[in-house]
Order: structure tokens, then sequence, then C-alpha cells
């Protein structure tokens, strides 16, 4: 009531009003001095803090990836390259609608249900801010195209970038392997061993082959540029930059030319062909048939392709010349020869029997040779020659497995080799040691070695099986005398920055301990091979230089007793492999080769023409006359006349 | 003759204009449009825009300065009432946008009532106080009261707290400044303290968010706090003297959110540094002080309420904005006086410095 009294006093009302005025505005004048207290704390006491918030905000670091070496063959052709191209790529947390704006990017491109797979697939594996690519290699036009309009779509970019390409395609696909995109499992084992700092950014890693045994040379250093970015993430401009160190490049022993040769030859069969030489190790020719294209898995594989490739019969992803585990056939019997003449079980000389068939005392199962009627008496040289097998059954049992084992182990026989290519299968030189151990979870008496045994693994059957390359590298052993040097795909490794160059050491890992005569005696058993009588005197037609071989016919199936091996009546699968081993010149050996032609039948038939050619090609560079024109390494025909004879008389 | 004629038409034009506030306001304005410059990455097309809205402000401002404010006072209660109708037709008939439901379409125009209520109310409170002016008691606190509410409620509802706020607050002004007991004051902050349980369990998910984000913008630096974390990364990163015109790094980067509208001060503090700050703060002041004095000098209780109201709504809209930008208050949709970009804002503070002016114009 107080209260309603002072208001109708206007004096009173005056006063009060100018009060509240007042009170009004030093609340106002508080406020904002708070303010600016508030601004003083900001900008003058926490300056240092938030301009450096300011500075970490807008400026990145950007990797910078370094250019992947390229892989050349020993002449300089290229095998591995990158060409630059752009790709349109999406990032999934900055657009709204992912499939109405690859619906409508298809409408400026072509894309394909394999381009989208391949897009979905991605999109699984990655985190949300990262782009994913959706069309890889635009041609110019539609790069053209889709950079007029990507302003439409935020999310959308088209980047530049490098892509590994390798033109010689299914030729090279066993050597080389591929780069592929980087997954989880690249991820894991990266920052495991601390890589992963030198992969940012990085969209490829090498999987397989060259491309991933030599993963350090190839790929480089990251570099580095520190750019400011808008909230966007968008680089606005380039402050600084420290330049990547660009992977190195790798020259290969391989000759490109040489490879395709014998490619070719194989046509459509399947098999391995290794050739070395045997004064470096290095590998002029690794080819395993059939091959496949590496560019398919460089950007992921859609699963249709893939599993083409994985259920195809003829098993095209298995690389067969590192991996392809065979009995070795005849080709083992100048491996024993040496086992045998330096264990002094044998006098080379000494003419022995040659039967149609091998008993073993108190048994009647005949262990048959080849050739029905035998061959008479032969000494050494002429076992080798004509491919006697009672010869080498009576060694092997005479021997036993204990002595042979360890003098044949010594031709790298049923261990890798080492070549630069990963996951080399190492075969099986048999001993007790590895019977028991192969059948340790079976029947004691399976494991158990039997005398008998031994007589099979003479001529290179039973439980022996080798790689094409363990063949090849053991040939250019013996070829050298027994100087052991490391397979090796890659000679040299060139420096990106200063193109001084790397070599791989071609000194000699061993020599063998055998007798220089011993060597004399057997690789004149392999010549004699090549010469009339011998099993593969039909190659040997226009030979202007010396070559030793030996032929080998590896069984797939078991023979039953009293019968008769019938190519024809076989099923392809079951017949048996072709197999040759030889070098060149025989008095100063530079190449040395295994060749195995699968379900071919004979040795000489299918596997030794292949090594024919091929080595004549390296010793004098002739091509076969029914590939001439018809190589992609060699387009211009060169030499149209020389050696055409030779050529058919050797297929 | 040119000379006089010449100065005839300035003086006519002058005429109903506050020399002080237009000075205060001038500087505003000329600072206003080198950020605007700067935050529309230089886009000339901000600037002609602003200039269109100014002139159109002006011409309002002269208009409603030049009026009698006994004669504009005469339509608060239809203005009000048709502000009360339009907010209802809000909730029934409202657009959608962003989640609230503020606006009304009109065909081509969609309008925002409650921007009208922002000047309605306090008009149609004075003009009530005035009216029984002589007869004053409790009762009519009651009913002023209730005039507070139901626009308060219905913009409560759309939903809009910033703006409730905003709207409640210009009418507890003119409560004030009538001679609301300052027990009723006291009484009414101790249960606002009270009920704050209470409203935190009625409010929506994001004004929750909104409010934990103030509390603490790092919580969440890259969700909720990240506007407010990058903008006081902006002032501060200003330091005392700025980056300089046309330099701030954060702004030209898109670090800051609606920055030519309610961060554009963020946008001034990056470039001018703390010497820009206070010298807005001394500007708004000054126009604060002006309105004060005018409050003063105001003939009728209608003025002196009306002026004050718009005086304090004008310090709140600052304060809030900038208090806002600065982290210290919850980030609501209230634009900086005459530096944020937008005509309807610009032209709704031009109609109430307009009668201000206009009574300020009737000393006693």
């Amino acid at each position: 009531m107080s209260r309603h009294a002072r208001l109708k006093d206007p004096q009173s009302e005056e006063s009060q009003f100018q009060l509240r005025l007042l009170i009004a505005f030093g609340f106002m004048v508080l406020m904002l001095l708070l303010l600016a207290a508030r601004f003083v704390w900001l900008q003058v006491l926490q300056y240092d803090h938030f301009s450096t918030l300011a500075q970490n905000n807008s400026i990145s670091l950007v990797p910078v990836q370094p250019n992947r070496g390229l892989i050349l063959d020993r002449n300089g052709i290229v095998l591995a390259q990158n060409h630059a191209a752009y790709t349109l790529e999406l990032i999934p947390d900055k657009i709204a609608d992912l499939d109405a704006t690859v619906k409508a990017l298809g409408t400026l491109v072509e894309i394909t249900p394999r381009d989208e797979r391949r897009f979905r697939k991605f999109l699984a594996e990655s985190k949300e801010f990262e782009p994913v690519p959706l069309k890889l290699k635009l041609k110019e036009d539609e790069a053209a195209r889709l950079a007029a309009n990507i302003w439409r779509y935020p999310g959308v970019e088209v980047r530049a970038w490098l892509f590994r390409d390798y033109p010689y395609k299914e030729l090279t696909s066993h050597v080389l392997g591929y780069i592929g995109r980087i997954n989880q499992n690249d991820q894991k084992r990266m920052e495991e061993d601390g890589t992963l700092a030198n992969y940012r950014g990085a969209t490829h890693i090498g999987k397989l082959g060259l491309e991933a045994t030599y993963e350090t040379e190839l790929h480089g250093q990251n570099g580095f540029e520190e750019v400011e970015t808008d909230a966007g993430g968008r680089a606005v401009r380039s402050l600084r930059r420290t330049p990547p160190v660009h992977g190195n490049n790798l020259q290969l022993a391989l000759d490109i030319r040489m490879q395709e040769i014998a490619d070719k030859l194989f046509g459509m069969r399947r098999g391995a062909l290794v050739a070395i030489n045997p004064q470096t190790g290095g590998v002029l020719a690794f080819v395993s048939k059939p091959g496949f294209d590496p560019n398919l898995f460089i950007d992921g594989i859609d699963a249709a392709t893939w599993k083409n490739l994985n259920d195809d019969w003829q098993k095209p992803l298995v690389n067969r010349a590192l991996r392809g585990l065979y009995p070795p056939g005849s080709t083992f019997k100048p491996f024993f020869a040496m086992a045998g003449l330096e264990a002094g079980a044998l006098n080379p000389n000494e003419l022995r029997p040659a039967p149609g068939y091998f008993t073993l005392p108190g048994s009647s199962h005949q262990f048959r040779d080849s050739v029905p009627s035998g061959h008479g008496m032969v000494n050494l040289a002429k076992a080798i020659a004509v491919s006697s097998d009672t010869y080498f059954y009576r060694l092997a049992w005479e021997m036993g497995i204990d002595r042979i084992h360890p003098l044949v182990a010594q031709f790298g026989l049923g261990s890798k080799t080492g070549i630069d290519l990963d996951s080399e299968a190492s075969g099986v030189l048999p001993s007790k040691e590895w019977k028991a151990k192969r059948f340790a979870k079976a029947r004691p008496e399976v494991g158990r070695w039997y005398p008998a045994d031994v007589v099979s693994v003479g001529i290179g059957q039973g439980f022996n099986a080798y790689t094409p390359l363990q063949m090849a590298n053991a040939t250019a052993i013996l070829a050298n005398d027994g100087k052991v040097f490391k397979p090796h795909l890659v000679q040299k490794i060139v420096d990106a920055r200063s193109n001084k160059e790397k070599l791989i050491d071609p000194q000699p890992l061993r020599a063998l301990a055998f007798k220089p005569q011993h060597f004399a005696t057997v690789k004149e058993g392999m010549r004699a091979v090549l010469q009339p009588g011998g099993t593969a005197f039909r190659i040997s037609g226009g030979l202007t230089y010396s070559m030793a071989g030996k032929t080998g016919t590896a069984q797939v199936v078991q023979i039953k007793q009293g019968a008769k091996y019938n190519a024809g009546a076989l099923a392809e699968q079951y017949r048996d492999h072709s197999w040759f081993i030889s070098f060149a010149p025989v008095e100063h050996p530079t190449i040395a080769i295994a060749v195995i032609v699968e379900n071919a039948g004979f040795g000489a038939t299918s596997a030794a023409p292949i090594a024919r050619a091929v080595t004549d090609f390296a010793l004098t560079g002739k091509v076969p006359a029914e590939l001439e024109g018809q190589l992609l390494t060699m387009p211009a025909t060169k030499k149209p006349d020389q050696g055409a004879r030779d050529a058919s008389a050797a297929r | 003759m040119h000379q006089p004629l010449a100065k005839r038409i300035w003086d006519a034009i002058a005429e109903p204009f506050d020399g002080w506030l237009m000075a205060f306001l001038g500087g505003v304005f000329m600072l206003s449009l080198l950020v605007l410059y700067s935050a529309s990455n230089q886009s000339w097309y901000k600037i002609d825009n602003k200039l269109v809205y100014t002139l159109l402000s002006l011409v309002v401002m002269w208009v409603l300065a030049k009026a009698r404010p006994q004669a504009v006072m005469n339509f608060a209660p239809p203005l009000y009432a048709v502000g009360v109708l339009l907010l209802i037709g809000v909730e029934l008939f409202g657009v959608i946008v962003n989640g609230s439901q503020r606006w009304l379409s009109l065909g081509i125009v969609r309008i925002q009532p409650s921007e009208i209520m922002k000047i309605a109310l306090p008009m149609m409170l004075a003009w009530y106080f005035q009216k029984y002016e002589t007869t004053l008691n409790w009762r009519h606190y009651i009913v002023a009261a209730l005039l507070i509410a139901v626009p308060g409620v219905l913009v409560l509802k759309q939903p809009d707290l910033g703006t409730a706020v905003l709207i409640m607050g210009a009418g507890f002004f003119v409560l004030f400044f009538a001679g609301l007991s300052w027990k009723v004051i006291i009484g009414g902050l101790v249960a606002f303290a009270a009920s704050l349980p209470v409203v935190w369990n009625m409010m929506h998910d994001y004004q929750r968010r909104r409010v934990l984000t103030l509390l603490d913008p790092m919580q969440d630096p890259l969700g909720d706090g990240y506007h407010i974390i990058q903008s006081m990364i902006a002032i501060g990163s200003g330091g005392p003297w700025g980056k300089g015109w046309l330099n701030g790094s954060q702004t030209h980067l898109d670090y800051i959110p609606e920055r030519t509208t309610d961060f554009i001060f963020a946008v001034y503090s990056e470039e001018f540094g703390l010497l820009g700050n206070l010298t807005l703060l001394v500007l708004y002041l000054c126009i604060i002080s002006r309105g004060m004095l005018i409050t003063a000098r105001a003939q009728t209780l209608y003025g002196r309420l009306l002026a004050g109201a718009i005086t304090l709504s004008f310090f709140v809209y600052a304060f809030v904005n900038m208090g806002m930008v600065a982290g210290i208050l919850p980030v609501v949709g209230v634009p900086l006086p005459f530096m944020s970009y937008g005509g309807t804002a610009t032209v709704s503070l031009a109609v109430a410095l307009g009668m201000l002016m206009s009574i300020g114009n009737r000393k006693r």
C-alpha cells in the first residue's frame, strides 16, 4: 500500500525512475566491462595459445607420394612403369546421398557395374573421411567433363595419380608380381615394422613377386608439403615442400625377349622354364605358364574375375617355376651320377649291364627301363646319353639313400635356392629323416624307410619333388663345375637421385668339393645326350655351339606292373611331364636351363626344343622362325634369313 | 541560390534524426562495411544488399523519428494483437526451418512474427502503463505479466528459447522502469533459479546440448563445441592488434560458421584485435548512453518506458551476441546490432531506434 502511494507521488516516482535508470546503466557498463575483460583474456593473456591453435588449424602436413621405381629388363626395356591418370574419388562423409551422387556422376561418365562393385568393396574397407575411387584412369574428355561439373557435387574429387602398368601383362606376371591397394593386413604389418609413416597417403604396396620383395627399394621416401587448409580440409596454398625421394629402379638380369620367346614356344601348354647364367646366378628367363594379367590386381580385382582365375583348372595364379613341385624324372640322373662318382660307388669307365628291367635280390618286382629291350653294356656317359634306368636303379640300390642324400643335396635340390622372390617352395630330396617326419602322423610302417624306396629315387621318381627353379639352379651349378651362385632376378638397383648403381653381388656362395674330373665325366655324358644315339639328338641339328642336356619324363600316375604306358589312353592331366635340362656352351656355360612341359610326355619331344630355341637366342640372337614378327618385344624383323632352317629343325 | 536550397533539403532530412545517435551508428556502420567485405570474401553483392537495406532502414527510421510518439503509441494495441495472432498462426500453420517452427509463409514472403513482437510487446506495455498511469496498482502488473507471458510462451513453443528470452526481457525492462517492486524482482530471480531443474527437463535435446557445450565446449570439440571453439580461436588469435583487414586466417579458411551474420563479430575480432573490440564496445556504450539520456529526458511515461526498454534491449542484443561469440553465453540466434548482415534485423532495429529518436525529439 505504501508502494501504491509512492507511485502516485510524481516526485518520488521521478526519483525512483532516475534511480532505476542509473542502476540499469550501471549494470550495462558492468556487463560491457565483463566483455572487455573476456576479450583481454582471450586476446592478450591467451593469445599465444589461440594463435598456435589457429596455425595448427590451418596448416597441415600433406604427404607427397614418391614415384615408384621402374623395373627394367637387362637391356633397359621397361617392364613396370607409371603413368599419370585422373581418378574420380568420393569422400563418403561429405556426401549426403551417396547413391544419388553415384547415379548423377553416371550421367557424366560411364560407370560400369564392375566400377560400382569395386567402389562398394572399397567403401566397406575404408574410413568415412578417406577418398574412395569410383572410376579409375579417366579418359581425357571424361576428366574434362567432370572437372567442369564437379562443383555441383561436394565431396567428389578428380585427382591425378600415378598408375602402375605392366605392359607385358602375362609375360611378366610370375616375375614382377603386382602392387595392390594397401589393406588392413598390410597396415598392421607396417605398423609392426614401423614403416607406416612412410606410407602416409600411399594407396598401394607390392603384394607379390619382385614388387613385393623389393618394396623398400621401389617405394622410396615420402615427401611432405605444408599446406594451408580450409575448414573443409581443402588445400588452399602450399607453404613449404620437402620433396619425396623417388623409388629406385630395378634392372633385371632377365631378358624380356628371351622370356617372350620361351613363353610363346609353350603355346597353350602348361609348364615352366628357368634360364640362369651359371657364371653369375642371374636369371635370364623365368616363365610359368599360364600367366595372368597382373594389371587386373592393381586396383582390386573384382570377385567374378578372381573366381575365374582361381578356379581355372590350369591354375594360372600358381607360380610353377617357383612353387611347382615335380618329380625330376631322368633329369635327376646327372646329379645322382655326380654323387655316385664322388662317393666312389662308380667307376665311370666300367661297362655295366643295362637290361630291360631290374629286380631286387629275392623279389620278383620288376623296376622297368623305359626301353624294354635295354641298352646292352654301358659306361656312365652312355648311361646318361641313352638314359638307362636300370643302370641307375642298380647304382641307387648299391649306394643306399644315406649316401645319396648329402651329396645330391649339395646341388641345392630339396632346399630353397634363395632367389629374390617370396614363398619359394623347398621341394623334397628324400631321406630317412624326411620320410619319418613326413609320415609322422601315420602308422610307423608307413614312415619307415624301405630299402626298395631308394630304387625309384635313382631315376628321379619316388619321393623326389623339385621346382623348375631348383632344377635350373642345380644345372647351373653342375655346368659351372660346382660354383654356387644365388639365383637372382634383379641385377642392379639404380638410385633414382644419383643414378648410382648398386650391383647384386655375383660372388659365388660356395664351391662344391666334387672332383673336377667327375664334372667332366658327367658333362661328357650330358653332351652325348645331343649326339647320335643320345635321347635328344633330334634337337641338335645345326648347333653352332656346344650344348649339353638331359631329358626327363616325370610320371604323374603310377603304371601298374606289366601295363604299358599309353599316352593316348590317358586323360591329358595324367600324362607324363616332359623335362629337359641343358647348358651351353659346354666349355664355358653362360646359360643353364630347366624346362618342364606339363603332361607332354617324353622330354625330348616337348621340353628340349624349347630349351634349344631359348639357348639359340641367348647365344646367337636367333629368333625361331615361327615366332618371327609375332613378338611384342621385337616388333621389327631384324634377321629374316639366318638360322631359319635350324629353328625348324629344332622343333 | 543553390546553397540555401541544398541546405534546406539537408535540414529537412536531418531534422528528425538524433545527431549523436547518428554519429555513433555511422561509426558502427563503417566498421560493419569493412567486416562484411572481408567476411563475404570480398563480395560486392552483399555490400550492395547491405547498402540497399540500410537505406531502407534510414527511411523507416526517419519516418518514425519524424512521427509523434503519441501517434505511434496508438498503434501499439493493434500491433500487439496482430503479433499474437501471427504467433498463433505460426503455431498452427508455420513453416519448419532447422527443426523449429518460426516462419509464417504469406504467399511470396515468409515472415517471422517473433521479430514483430520484439518491438510490439514493449510498445504495448508502455501504452498500457501510460493508460493506467494514474491508477496504477498491482493488478496492472498481473495484466502486464500476462501480456508478456502470452507471446513469450508462444515463441518458446516454436521452439526458440533465445528469442523468447529477448522478447520477455524487453517486456521485463518496461516493468522494471515502471517501478516493479524489488521484492518481486528478487523473488522472481530466486524462483527462476529454483525452477532451473524443471526447465532443464522441459528443454529440447539441442538446447540442452547447447547449454552443456557452453559450460565446456571442449567436451565435443568436433561436434556441438566446434563453432564456439573456432570462433574463440579466431578472437584469441587476433591478439591485441588483430591480424589486419582481410587477413583473418580463421575467417578466410572457412573455420567460422555464419561469418557474415551471427558470428561476424569473430571475423571483426580476428582482423582488428582487442583494439577493434574496445572501439566497438565504446561505440555501443555511446549509443546506450545516448539512449539512457533520451530515456531520462523523456516527457511521458510511455516515452520513458519505451525508450528505456529499447535501449536495454539494444544492449542485450549486443551483449548476448558478443558474449556468445566470445564463449561466455550459449549460442542463440541473436544478430549483432548493425554489424550482422541481414535486412530484417536491421530494419526492425531501425524501427526501434526511430522511435527512440522520436521520443528524444520531444524533450521536456
